[in-house]
């Protein structure tokens, strides 16, 4: 399949069962929501060494929000619910209970509910309030701005992570300018994050390494330095490959922001240096969920 | 299907205890049947029958008409469907009520809503004391649910609260909120002596500035931000309490009874 000049090639992206949650970040105003948002959802790249993978879902308007004012939802991804549960619970503690005016409340309902408020309140020392409204349960906890408002749980769903799609381009700055683009477009999609840096990862990996204390190493089929040193996956006017990694509530979530992803990319197309778009996979021995690109993209 | 109607046919002489007639206790009863349960009224027993006139077949839907303040007990401990009261209730209006909701059009007596766990009270005249409360001995009242009362409230609203939710939109007597353990009562008119009187934990939200007691400490002004999220949860209620003109979230609080230990809070706008 050639789309404006760009291959996509014939594979898929493999992607794992995951536990997700959303939380909703208010402030008095959208600079400090997403500071909070952004504290919160830092050093959540990968569930490989970062306990979680989260992002910033979306900005929310204050008529969106629990209380009325800007808000910020975040998203976060983990292997399981038990370690959903702990990094939620530290992230909430140490990155929005310690941002000035924040809020915090849930932002996806489920059977299974896991702490938002409902074990920060023990930081009140005992002058924590609660106050059930509409059947949810919300503490108040006095701090020295004033009062952190936090709702007891927030709910914990089945979701997807490690949707992926990477793109293969003549040079860095043109790789860089196709995932920006990338980037733009996925983040107008719901129930999605990008959780890398600016939702672009450089250092896609392989499963295992030659080091036997490493699980994940470098993916040297795609690193253009190795073409003529390794068993190489990229052509040789290939000089720069950048991915982007989707984690999402489902299936077809995951679906929408690769197409419009992948679309986006190749709106820029060969003219711009865009040679191919492919994807990272085991083999589909590893992970139930594959996303086949030519099969979004038809 | 039709409500099910039960019409007063005259004015009883002595007090009728009305806790049969709930929702749940003439769910597949037959007219004749219901008509046949005895209620208790002083020494005697009256068929229900004797007392009222009977019509309508739905019993998740109880409308009792021409309703006078010796009925008491009405929705006792109610666990689904409505019960409409047109005219007075007595004492012990939905007492211990589970679920569903009850609306009485005139006032109500003593006790309304004593120990209720969960559901809907809206009273469209006055209520006596009591509101909420535990009956006398228990340690715990209201433990859930919403109370709304259109004109004004008695004296000692809520005594031993212990979670849920009483709205006044008029006035409410002395020790209104005492003994608190939680919950919230939000009063829109004036309120009388020992306001929160050994409270505990728990919610007084005022509209008019109160006369405090000596135990309760002032802590200064603040904008509260639970307080747009409780505003919003009244905005489906037919009430004053709905309108978005009363909502406020600047408050002055008060910490108290620290009598007692201290952790309730009387809210007064600002």
């Amino acid at each position: 399949m050639i789309i404006n000049g760009v291959t996509i090639d014939a594979t898929f992206a493999e992607a794992f069962p995951m536990k997700a949650t959303r939380a909703i970040i208010t402030a008095q105003n959208e600079k400090w929501a997403m500071i909070a948002a952004q504290a919160m959802t830092g050093f959540a790249t990968s569930v490989i060494a970062c306990g979680c993978e989260a992002g910033i879902e979306r900005v929310l308007s204050p008529d969106e929000t629990p209380d009325g004012r800007a808000g910020v939802a975040v998203m976060i991804f983990a292997m399981g619910g038990k370690g959903l549960a702990k990094q939620l619970e530290t992230r909430a503690g140490q990155c929005v209970l310690t941002s000035p005016t924040s809020a915090l409340f849930a932002g996806i309902d489920s059977d299974i509910k896991i702490p938002l408020g409902k074990n920060l309140r023990y930081f009140g020392d005992g002058f924590q309030i609660a106050k059930k409204i509409s059947g949810k349960r919300y503490w108040r906890i006095p701090v020295m701005d004033g009062e952190f408002l936090a709702e007891a749980t927030t709910g914990q769903v089945s979701a997807i992570g490690g949707g992926n799609f990477l793109v293969l381009a003549r040079s860095q700055p043109q790789a860089l300018a196709a995932c920006e683009a990338a980037i733009e477009a996925m983040r107008k999609m719901p129930n999605v994050i990008m959780p890398f840096p600016g939702g672009v990862v450089r250092s896609g990996s392989k499963v295992g390494s030659k080091y036997k204390t490493l699980n994940a190493s470098t993916n040297d089929a795609f690193c253009p330095t190795l073409k003529g040193a390794t068993k190489t996956d990229l052509s040789p006017n290939i000089e720069s490959v950048m991915e982007i990694v989707i984690d999402g509530l489902s299936k077809e979530d995951i679906d929408n922001a690769m197409r419009v992803g992948m679309q986006a990319v190749c709106e820029l197309g060969a003219a711009n240096g865009i040679e191919r778009i492919s994807a990272g996979n085991y083999g589909g021995k590893l992970g139930p969920f594959h996303f086949h690109l030519q099969e979004i993209l038809a | 299907m039709s409500a099910l109607t039960f019409t007063l046919k005259y004015q009883p002489a002595q007090r009728v205890d009305l806790s049969p007639l709930v929702c749940q206790r003439l769910q597949g009863l037959a007219l004749t049947d219901i008509a046949a349960l005895e209620l208790q009224s002083g020494k005697a027993k009256l068929r229900v029958d004797e007392l009222f006139d009977i019509s309508g077949d739905d019993a998740q839907h109880i409308i009792i008409k021409s309703s006078v303040a010796k009925l008491d007990f009405i929705g006792k401990e109610l666990e689904s469907g409505s019960i409409n009261v047109e005219g007075d209730a007595g004492a012990y209006l939905g007492m211990g009520m589970k679920s569903g909701e009850i609306k009485v059009s005139g006032n109500a007596g003593l006790y309304a809503a004593c120990e209720m766990k969960n559901g809907y009270l809206e009273i469209a005249g006055n209520v006596g004391d009591f509101l909420g409360a535990a009956l006398p001995g228990n340690k715990m009242g209201m433990k859930g649910g919403l109370i709304l009362v259109k004109g004004n409230a008695g004296e000692r609203v809520g005594d031993h609260l212990r979670r849920g939710t009483i709205l006044i939109e008029g006035n409410a007597g002395d020790y209104c909120g005492s003994r608190m353990t939680a919950g919230t009562i939000a009063v829109m008119g004036t309120t009388g002596r020992y306001l929160g009187y050994a409270m505990r934990r728990g919610t007084l939200l005022l509209w008019n500035a109160p006369e405090l007691s000596a135990s309760f400490n002032d802590c200064g002004s603040h904008t509260l931000a639970f307080l747009p999220i409780l505003f919003a949860s009244f905005k489906s209620l037919n009430s004053k309490f709905a309108e978005a003109s009363v909502a406020f979230n600047r408050v002055q609080r008060y910490a108290g009874d620290m009598a007692e230990i201290g952790r309730g809070e009387v809210l007064v706008k600002l």
